[in-house]
């Protein structure tokens, strides 16, 4: 059902989806698929969408969350959800066949990744990047990050994508390489032409310092508490060389040398 | 003549009238979104249909651009949110050249709230917007609890009040509403002092000073350190403030806080408010204004009522 009038320019819909799939992903995770056909054909990598609460708590924000995968041939959207709070909480509650209002897509989303581009993961970072690797067919690699095994949420089978090389990380070792996300990109950056990256502010911080010393561009998704998510209320803003951007409007994907993520 | 049309023709006859005169303003429904969350319309127009909402108060202008609080700006609280946005803006001649001749396009009251940080800075700002077209009313923000300067330093003392908005009033004909702020003993004294300064309504409440603590960073959770309470929480604060200013004034009021059913609107009407604002609602439901009046159009048939004129103030009476 498409609520909102079409308008030329406006690349964003409003509907009311049925949830097809509500998957737990280990404790404290889990993966919804929605039927959103209308923001399923127009979603880029990167973008997100805005879930507004169920009718029986209408006193609550809408909460934003990257599209994780879309399937425009069905109308299928997926979104991961780490419950953290009441919000993330109710939404992991809701059972197929109940529905969501959805407003989508939002934000820029990222540009198209350069053959051997590099893509770094930390955490729930993983939810926009991988749409990303399954969006090109050439050769690129994700860096899949996290502190420990449990929070590296999406199995191997996630990723059978060809011509996608995987390399994973955590902090303690308990699975794939034993380091941080800044440690193996340091490792692999060199032959790299871009590098795009999700993940925790201190991951952030890190690649954009490597990216920068190594003179790779990269773009980096951020993410603030937001209200709107339509670029109105000015809420979700991050300091740039350009003075405050909206994460929800001008990003949520910023070139790494504009943003200023300790400031 | 079937059962149908003749329900038809009958709505038509008592089809209530929702127009109200808010301070000189006319507005054909008593729904206005409220300054700040709406930004300066364009957003919102790409998302709702502005059909069923009466006018907009654009977010504030001040004189010169002004960059806004660090980041995070805002939090969700339990029914409610807090924000320290403070006032990010423009400033006014960029707000004349790129946003008001999109506002102009729309079938709207356009309501400009003015902010500053001296009286001279308020009196300029009115000024130029009054030699403007397409503008309906100014509002203004003497209640912004989210910068150092100015703002709520004016709404909290009777005297700045006054002298702030006979300064303005000097400056403009358009109808001036003045928004007081919450954060203050005795809300009637304020409401007073900017009646007789020359205002033609108030705006109010604008939100609750407030904040919230990291407990894992141990330091203030917005960046601004302290914030405005806005959305539902607020509403009783609001609802008898808007009491409390209608029994110390003659000129209309526009009540906002909290509001996000029909319900609520109607219970600050019945409070004394002439017209309702929505701010914090519309992130809930963008589509508010439709529900709003509906809502209202669907009590004035219940209760048999021509206009909202009757309802005014009735709860005091």
């Amino acid at each position: 059902m498409l609520l909102l009038k079409e308008q030329p320019g406006v690349k964003y819909r409003q509907e009311s989806c049925p949830v097809l799939e509500n998957r737990s992903m280990g404790p404290g995770f889990c993966r919804i698929t929605l039927a959103a056909p209308a923001i399923a054909s127009l979603v880029e990598p990167g973008q997100f969408v805005q879930i507004f609460m169920p009718q029986e708590h209408p006193h609550m924000l809408p909460r934003p969350f990257s599209v994780h995968k879309a399937d425009p041939e069905n109308g299928i959207i997926t979104i991961l959800v780490e419950i953290k709070g009441q919000g993330s909480r109710l939404l992991a509650s809701r059972e197929p066949g109940s529905f969501l209002k959805l407003l989508g897509p939002l934000g820029n989303g990222f540009p198209p990744p350069p053959p051997g581009s590099i893509l770094v993961a930390g955490g729930m970072g993983v939810a926009p990047l991988a749409f990303l690797a399954e969006s090109v067919k050439y050769s690129r690699t994700l860096l899949y990050c996290a502190r420990t095994a449990d929070l590296l949420i999406c199995p191997e089978a996630d990723f059978n994508i060809p011509g996608l090389q995987i390399m994973r990380a955590t902090d303690d070792g308990t699975a794939g390489f034993r380091g941080t996300a800044a440690d193996l990109l340091s490792g692999c950056i060199a032959e790299a032409p871009a590098v795009f990256a999700c993940g925790p502010r201190p991951m952030l911080v890190a690649v954009k310092e490597i990216c920068l010393k190594r003179r790779v561009r990269a773009w980096l998704s951020l993410e603030e508490r937001m209200a709107c998510g339509v670029g109105a209320c000015v809420g979700c803003v991050v300091p740039t060389i350009k003075g405050y951007k909206r994460v929800c409007r001008d990003g949520p994907v910023f070139p790494a040398e504009e943003v200023i993520l300790d400031g | 003549m079937d059962e149908k049309t003749a329900n038809q023709r009958q709505e038509k006859i008592i089809a209530p009238d929702l127009s109200v005169d808010l301070g000189g303003i006319i507005l054909k429904n008593p729904v206005l979104a409220a300054s700040g969350p709406f930004g300066y319309g364009r957003e919102y127009g790409e998302l709702t249909n502005f059909k069923d909402l009466a006018g907009i108060i654009v977010k504030g202008v001040s004189l010169e651009p002004w960059s806004g609080n660090p980041p995070p700006r805002i939090t969700e609280t339990p029914a409610g949110m807090l924000n320290a946005v403070g006032l990010q803006n423009p400033g006014l001649e960029s707000f004349i050249k790129d946003d008001l001749p999109y506002l102009r396009t729309l079938d709207l009251r356009i309501i400009v709230n003015v902010v500053g940080c001296s009286i001279d800075e308020y009196a300029k700002v009115a000024c130029r917007l009054s030699g403007e077209a397409g503008i309906d009313g100014l509002e203004l923000n003497i209640s912004c609890p989210n910068i150092k300067a100015g703002g709520m330093a004016f709404g909290t003392d009777p005297a700045a009040t006054h002298l702030v908005v006979e300064a303005v009033r000097r400056e403009t004909k358009l109808p001036l509403l003045v928004k007081l702020t919450p954060n203050v003993a005795d809300i009637g004294i304020i409401a007073r002092a900017a009646e007789e300064a020359g205002a033609d309504g108030i705006s109010l409440i604008n939100t609750l000073s407030g904040m919230l603590i990291d407990t894992v960073k141990k330091r203030p959770l917005l960046g601004n350190a302290f914030g405005g309470l806005s959305g539902p929480a607020i509403m009783p604060v609001a609802l008898r403030m808007v009491w409390q200013a209608a029994e110390a004034v003659r000129i209309p009021i526009l009540g906002m806080g909290g509001i996000t059913t029909a319900d609520d609107a109607l219970q600050f009407i019945m409070a004394g408010a002439r017209a309702v604002a929505v701010g914090t609602g519309f992130f809930y439901n963008p589509e508010l204004a439709k529900v709003l009046k509906t809502g209202l159009e669907q009590y004035l048939k219940k209760e048999g009522l021509a206009g909202l004129k009757q309802l005014e103030g009735i709860a005091r009476f």
